[in-house]
């Protein structure tokens, strides 16, 4: 373990970048077309084993990235899911290799519409294609094979991620054994479409956004990118635990009463839009979040066709103060599942903090994920 | 792994290779075991989150809902068998679970035990509730809501439309009994039955 790693923690870890695909080798898109070159930064923790059959791949949410677990030279705070992943941790890297990647679309390493645009030598800017969820499962199926894996113990993923989690169990059951998606939706309801465009409009009316070629000009929409951070984390968060959290306790700063930041609720959001800045970007958001409004899975009239042929073992989870994605859309997908005969297993998890339960370190949550991965290794080495 | 006695006779009663509902499966032992080794498929319903979380390391595939108010859940002929396993006198609403049990499966398997078996009855006869091996909890701290003898059991079973195929009585020592035994409602500690629905 590296010097001040906390016990549990992976340690010191940092994130690499390869190449998947190439202008000579695309990606072929979904809704036609191509994207090369592809970078794809990702990070590992644990170790495979000589025969690989213990790998866990990690997809990540909407504005999550690479780093899940551990800490960055230098660093105070550890990846987004440490709380999970470490030695002895639910996900116990003693035992198992976890891999988890930045998408593409998104900005933190990977190739994103931020990027710079090989035929133009600028960022692609609104040029960047429209994604879809197959087209980011792709791309994690190519670092998958490049790490030399053929089988996955597990994917695993929440909110967006389980999204990624879902499609890719669907359309290649061999390669997962384990599909384990958390707070996650089979089909956004239009509630949820609705406050994406909110997002997005938000974003695109900000007058430094320059129909997405503001990185040309040196500017950010800012604005835009915090009000839509500000917004979501409100879906993000149960009423109860934005009561628990703030009530109505006045800002400390508050004179009296008028249009400033009045509420501590008010600061704490605006600290949430303005950190979300040094780490996103707006562009991302815009492409990410729509492949997420187009996700159907089940549309398709052959979706099942290939797990009802090869069953994969599903573990589907929702938080019962989600109101983002609620329980009503993880038994949607339970339910598509269990009556194709998949065996699948479903909890509904207490919690009060809404759809970032799936984030944090909820005891019965975290007690299920290692049930559930101490058994699945059981049986991928039985 | 050695099944508990009435689990085994409940596993005896489904064909290999069925599709199983196990709706209260508690740590899931009996899928885990018709799993195993009688090559069923099948998903196990319980609501205790202990016992889910010991299905869960048992590779039993468990839902987690309400019986009495969300089995819904399930889409019709869905499964071989459904099986209530000890937990028929336990539900709020038993008449429609057993109406979901019949749409969902055409086999039904459901074991109860016996309120009418003569200990409970001279129990009752010297002013106190029954208790015993098959009913060990007193009356104030008993997960048991519905206190019915085989008799009246068989008579809703039949004003639901579920026929009786098999009826197994077991002593209170969870023992067989001989069949059409005409005293089964009085000697019975147990019973478990095979239905089938009207269109099977």
């Amino acid at each position: 373990m590296a010097d001040g790693a906390q016990p549990g923690s992976v340690g010191l870890v940092s994130t690499k970048t390869v190449r998947l695909f190439t202008t000579e080798s695309p990606l072929m898109l979904e809704l036609g077309g191509s994207l090369g070159p592809i970078d794809v930064a990702y990070e590992t923790y644990g170790s495979l084993s000589p025969a690989a059959d213990n790998a866990v791949f990690i997809c990540h949410a909407l504005t999550g990235d690479a780093h899940a677990a551990g800490f960055h030279e230098r660093a105070k705070r550890p990846g987004w899911w440490d709380n999970l992943i470490g030695p002895g941790r639910p996900l116990d890297t003693n035992r198992f290799f976890v891999i988890s990647a930045n998408l593409i679309g998104g900005c933190q390493g990977s190739t994103g519409p931020s990027s710079t645009d090989p035929a133009t030598g600028k960022a692609y800017g609104l040029h960047f294609p429209l994604l879809m969820m197959r087209d980011l499962v792709e791309v994690h199926r190519a670092l998958v094979r490049h790490l030399g894996i053929s089988r996955l113990v597990a994917a695993l993923g929440g909110s967006l991620g389980g999204m990624q989690v879902l499609q890719w169990a669907l359309d290649h059951p061999a390669e997962v054994a384990n599909a384990i998606v958390v707070a996650a939706s089979s089909r956004l309801t239009a509630q949820n479409i609705g406050f994406s465009a909110v997002a997005r409009r938000a974003i695109m009316t900000d007058p430094n956004f320059a129909d997405g070629a503001y990185a040309a000009g040196g500017v950010n929409p800012d604005t835009g990118l915090a009000i839509a951070r500000m917004m979501a984390h409100i879906t993000y968060l149960s009423e109860d635990a934005l009561t628990e959290k703030f009530g109505r306790q006045p800002h400390p700063d508050r004179q009296h009463p008028g249009f400033g930041i009045d509420f501590a609720v008010e600061s704490y959001l605006d600290h949430q839009g303005q950190v979300f800045l040094e780490r996103f970007d707006a562009l991302s958001y815009l492409y990410l979040t729509r492949v997420m409004d187009y996700f159907d899975p089940f549309a398709a009239p052959d979706a099942l066709e290939a797990v009802t042929a090869d069953p994969v073992k599903w573990l589907v989870l929702s938080f019962d103060t989600d109101w983002r994605f609620g329980t009503e859309h993880s038994r949607r997908i339970v339910r598509k599942l269990e009556r194709a005969g998949q065996p699948v297993t479903f909890r509904e998890i207490p919690s009060a903090w809404g759809h970032d339960s799936f984030l944090l370190p909820v005891e019965p949550y975290h007690a299920t994920l290692r049930a559930y991965f101490d058994r699945a290794l059981k049986e991928v080495r039985a | 792994m050695t099944l508990r006695p009435d689990l085994a006779l409940v596993a005896g009663l489904i064909p290999a290779g069925s599709r199983v509902l196990d709706l209260g499966c508690g740590s899931g032992e009996l899928l885990a075991a018709l799993i195993a080794s009688a090559g069923c498929r099948g998903t196990g319903v319980e609501i205790d989150p202990d016992s889910v979380l010991a299905a869960i390391s048992a590779g039993v595939p468990v839902i987690e809902l309400d019986l009495d108010s969300e089995l819904a859940e399930f889409a019709d002929h869905s499964y071989d068998v459904v099986v209530l396993s000890r937990t028929v006198q336990t539900l709020h609403r038993p008449v429609e679970v057993l109406n979901h049990m019949g749409r969902i499966g055409e086999r039904l398997i459901v074991s109860v035990p016996n309120f009418g078996y003569w200990r409970h009855r001279l129990r009752l006869l010297r002013g106190r509730m029954p208790m015993s091996r098959e009913i060990p909890h007193a009356w104030y701290d008993t997960p048991n809501l519905r206190h019915t003898t085989l008799v009246e059991l068989e008579e809703l079973f039949a004003s639901l439309g579920l026929k009786v195929e098999q009826r197994v009585v077991l002593s209170p020592a969870g023992a067989p009994l001989r069949s059409g035994d005409r005293l089964y409602n009085v000697v019975g500690g147990s019973a478990v039955y095979v239905l089938h629905t009207n269109g099977g």
